[in-house]
């Protein structure tokens, strides 16, 4: 349990939170999957300094799976997906920026004072870190209800699953093996689903502006 | 088993009947089979369980038995006691006529297949047979909501029409509404125990409060069902929609099984009585009562004519169950005892002859395809069958000696006429009023009878069509001419019949009125005391028989002797049409006009220079403006608000279970922003 690797955790806490900022300022969607693998990537090498300080086995075998599964398989899948849709050079509209960067902040100062209690309480050698992943679930959050395509609504769920498993490993060592894989075994699942479902969509309003299920509701 | 206990043969009848529901499903479009063997199979089940209720009430069995099927901890349990066994005898009678009628009713072009029809009716007479031996409140839920399930798909045969389906809607809104209050009553009344079974209601001793919102909620979710007044509007809408068996059925058991819950559990559950739990029912009942006889006398739609009269006779048993629980709450035994069998004796009756009467107007219904009184008459001549039974049927229902609705309204003002001996001054001076109502409905109700019968049997016909007019098939005859038969030996053998009540009584109050009432033979009836009163039916029918056989004797030997067909004179018509004569509105307008403000009518009348001047009155309920419409309008506009919340917009979703999350995070207690 060195200084250092707690400073790493930390730094790799920040670079979270840092793209998760960078996600709910970015208009292109094919930058948006870049980043996806990037926060995959942080997650990664954060669960595997914690598993080498703690000396917790079943957490390499979770950070190894996190490698396969969300640096390179979904950011793989999201490409061809981006590709056979043709949206690689799609820009999004989004509103404000600044403002949306200003309700990120409040809402990162809001997580902060949420996990303070519980930091406090907490043995696990990273206390500070649970308030950025909190910050980054809300960020992400945000993420889906500000953009209008389905696929960077398909991002922002995705980087809130990795925000949640970060939380998980550094607050607490990680969940049981069972339940990870299961969350795991659900993203991918989940991913497949929603790329099904954007093809039909695009199929049917010839667009992937998801402002078209509007007529779904009652008159 | 070698000797089968009473309750173990009722679970085989009932056994029999889903049994004979599910081979109709097996034969689902074979007509002639389901309805000229399951439908016979299923009435001679309704015998077979006649014949035992009236044994277990000769016997004075009180038999208990659990059924292991149900949730691993909640079995059924099931007991036969003699108020159980007495509703059970007035389902077998009714059931036996109605599926032998039912045999010949049903037609193959209805919109449910046959077999789905046996099954749904057979299912729906099951689990009313269950409703009344089960012994807790699951099984009795249980069994309450497929009764109400089974009759919602009855009502709805003919699912094509959407009048039909909304009625049915109602129906099955109203019954949903009253089973939610009966499920809290039962939890009221299981007094946080979590024993839901009856034996342990009966143990429990809750407060006056409590006991008085048990009672209340039970007035509600029986009240529901039974059609007891600001809850009657599903009535006349659902049994002019249903096909007349089933009509007869919902009218004359299903209401009743209603009485059957209210007297189990505010006589038998309840262990305390208040007084003003009487005073309650008395008022719903009588409001009831002649809210229905004053509608029943302006309708021109015979089912619904008839529907309104049920409204009536369930607002007299439960006056009659009011008056009887003011008596026992102030330990007057006996007089409770005389009401209670007024209450019972009514049941029976109006069972038997309102089935009757609603079977009649099937007959009427398929011979003619007519429901509308204003197209009907002269139907005598047709169906001279269908005719003499209804004349027999409206008779009991008008409250005439010597037939069965004359007992029971005759003990009901007899009971009420023992209200001056009541502890308690203002009732004294309250009830004669009561009483005077009672009267007045059992007036009307005659009133709505002779126009029933008027209309539809004598004068002309007044459709072309009704000249080929066929008379019920045989069937129909032997299930009406049986309910018929019924009711003239309910009428003639009082004192029989309250012997079989005895032992209800025994059970409900803790004494009954056999002691007194047969003490001077079994033609006379004196339900207290021989100085007080007595009624022999057959004293009355000796002596209407003679009045009749001497008049027609009179008129064959010094009058004529032949019979005169010659022209009246025509009070200076040219000619005379069946056009002419009184029509149901036309009988019904006094009434109209005497009680005007009851109604709420729409009037349209023709102008002068008309050439096809059209009168058309159309008169509605004011419950349905002034009660059911604002509660209508308000869960629109409720539904409305909460339809804005759906904007059909995933982020504007997303959102609201973003503010949700914050919000509960605000929540969590340490956090300080």
């Amino acid at each position: 349990m060195t200084e250092l690797s707690i400073q790493l955790i930390n730094l790799f806490a920040s670079i979270l939170l840092l793209l998760a900022f960078a996600m709910l300022a970015q208009r292109r969607v094919i930058n948006l999957v870049h980043i996806y693998a990037m926060q995959g990537l942080t997650v990664v090498s954060a669960t595997s300094i914690v598993a080498f300080v703690t000396h917790q086995e079943h957490l390499y075998y979770s950070a190894v799976m996190t490698l396969a599964l969300k640096v390179f398989l979904i950011p793989l899948v999201l490409h061809r997906l981006i590709k056979r849709l043709d949206i690689r050079w799609d820009v999004e509209t989004l509103i404000n920026i600044p403002s949306m960067m200003l309700v990120g902040i409040v809402l990162v100062i809001f997580s902060f004072n949420l996990s303070l209690p519980i930091s406090k309480l907490s043995t696990s050698v990273t206390p500070g870190t649970l308030g950025i992943a909190l910050a980054c679930v809300l960020l992400s959050f945000m993420m889906m209800i500000t953009r209008s395509k389905a696929l960077p609504q398909v991002i922002g769920f995705l980087s809130m699953e990795n925000a949640l498993v970060f939380a998980a490993t550094s607050a607490t060592y990680g969940m049981p093996m069972v339940v990870e894989l299961g969350i795991a075994l659900d993203v991918l699942v989940g991913v497949f689903i929603l790329g099904v479902f954007m093809f039909q969509i695009r199929e049917q309003f010839e667009s992937l502006d998801i402002s078209h299920l509007e007529n779904l509701k009652e008159e | 088993m070698a000797n089968p206990t009473l309750i173990d043969l009722v679970l085989w009848v009932i056994s029999g009947w889903l049994v004979i529901g599910f081979l109709g499903i097996l034969t689902l479009h074979k007509f002639t089979f389901v309805a000229r063997v399951l439908f016979p199979l299923g009435g001679v089940g309704g015998l077979i369980l006649a014949l035992l209720a009236l044994r277990s009430l000769n016997s004075g069995v009180d038999e208990n038995r659990t059924l292991p099927i149900g949730l691993p901890q909640l079995i059924f349990h099931l007991r036969l006691d003699a108020l159980s066994s007495f509703f059970l005898l007035v389902l077998g009678v009714v059931i036996f006529g109605v599926s032998i009628f039912s045999a010949g009713y049903f037609r193959n072009s209805a919109g449910t297949a046959p077999g789905l029809l046996a099954l749904e009716f057979h299912f729906f007479i099951a689990s009313m047979a269950l409703v009344l031996i089960s012994d807790d409140a699951y099984v009795f839920m249980v069994a309450w909501e497929s009764m109400a399930m089974s009759s919602y798909f009855l009502v709805t045969a003919n699912h094509k029409m959407p009048k039909i389906r909304a009625a049915g809607f109602l129906y099955l809104l109203v019954a949903h509404i009253g089973a939610i209050a009966l499920l809290l009553s039962f939890g009221v009344l299981q007094a946080n125990s979590g024993d839901y079974t009856f034996s342990n209601m009966r143990i429990q001793s809750l407060s006056p409060f409590w006991a008085s919102v048990a009672f209340v909620l039970a007035v509600f979710g029986f009240g529901a069902k039974a059609g007891i007044l600001p809850l009657h509007i599903w009535l006349p809408e659902a049994h002019p929609a249903a096909p007349s068996p089933v009509s007869a059925l919902m009218s004359g058991i299903m209401l009743k099984i209603a009485v059957y819950g209210m007297l189990r559990v505010s006589f038998d559950l309840l262990h305390i009585h208040l007084w003003w739990w009487g005073v309650l029912l008395l008022v719903l009942g009588l409001g009831t009562a002649l809210f229905g006889v004053i509608f029943a006398a302006v309708q021109s739609d015979m089912k619904r004519l008839l529907a309104y009269s049920s409204i009536e006779n369930i607002g007299l048993l439960f006056s009659a169950m009011g008056l009887a629980l003011l008596f026992y709450s102030y330990g007057m035994n006996t007089i409770a005892a005389l009401a209670l069998t007024a209450c019972l004796y009514h049941v029976a009756a109006h069972a038997v002859f309102k089935s009757l009467l609603f079977l009649v107007t099937g007959s009427v219904l398929h011979a003619t395809g007519e429901r509308n009184l204003g197209r009907l008459g002269g139907l005598i001549r047709f169906m001279p069958w269908v005719a003499w039974l209804a004349f027999i049927g409206v008779l009991a229902s008008s409250g005439l000696p010597p037939f069965s609705g004359f007992v029971s309204e005759w003990l009901l003002l007899q009971s009420f006429l023992f209200t001056p001996s009541l502890p308690q001054p203002i009732l004294n001076m309250f009830i004669p009023v009561a009483t005077a109502s009672i009267a007045l409905t059992a007036a009307l109700a005659g009133y709505a009878m002779v126009k029933f019968f008027g209309v539809v049997f004598l004068g002309q016909p007044r459709e072309e069509k009704l000249n080929h007019a066929q008379d019920a098939g045989l069937f129909e005859k032997i299930g009406m001419v049986w309910l018929a038969v019924v009711t003239l030996l309910l009428g003639l053998l009082p004192n029989l019949t309250i012997d079989l009540m005895e032992p209800v009584m025994r059970v409900l109050v803790g004494q009954g009125l056999a002691g007194e009432s047969k003490s001077h033979g079994w033609w006379l009836l004196t339900p207290i005391s021989i100085e007080r009163a007595s009624y022999s039916p057959v004293y009355f029918l000796i002596g209407i028989a003679t009045a009749i056989a001497f008049t027609f004797i009179l008129v064959r030997i010094l009058y004529h002797a032949r019979l005169r067909r010659s022209a009246p004179w025509a009070g200076g018509h040219a000619w005379t049409n069946s056009r002419m004569q009184d029509t149901a509105e036309g009988y019904g307008q006094p009434i109209r006009q005497v009680f005007e403000p009851f109604f709420s009518m729409k009037r349209q009348l023709p102008k002068p220079d008309d050439l096809e001047p059209k009168y058309e009155v159309i008169v509605s309920d004011k419950f349905w403006e002034g009660l059911y419409m604002p509660v209508v309008r308000l869960t629109e506009f409720l539904s409305a608000l909460v339809g804005r919340l759906q904007r059909g917009r995933i982020s504007i979703y997303l959102l609201y279970s973003f503010i949700t999350l914050i919000f509960l995070l605000l929540l969590v207690p340490g956090v300080k922003i």
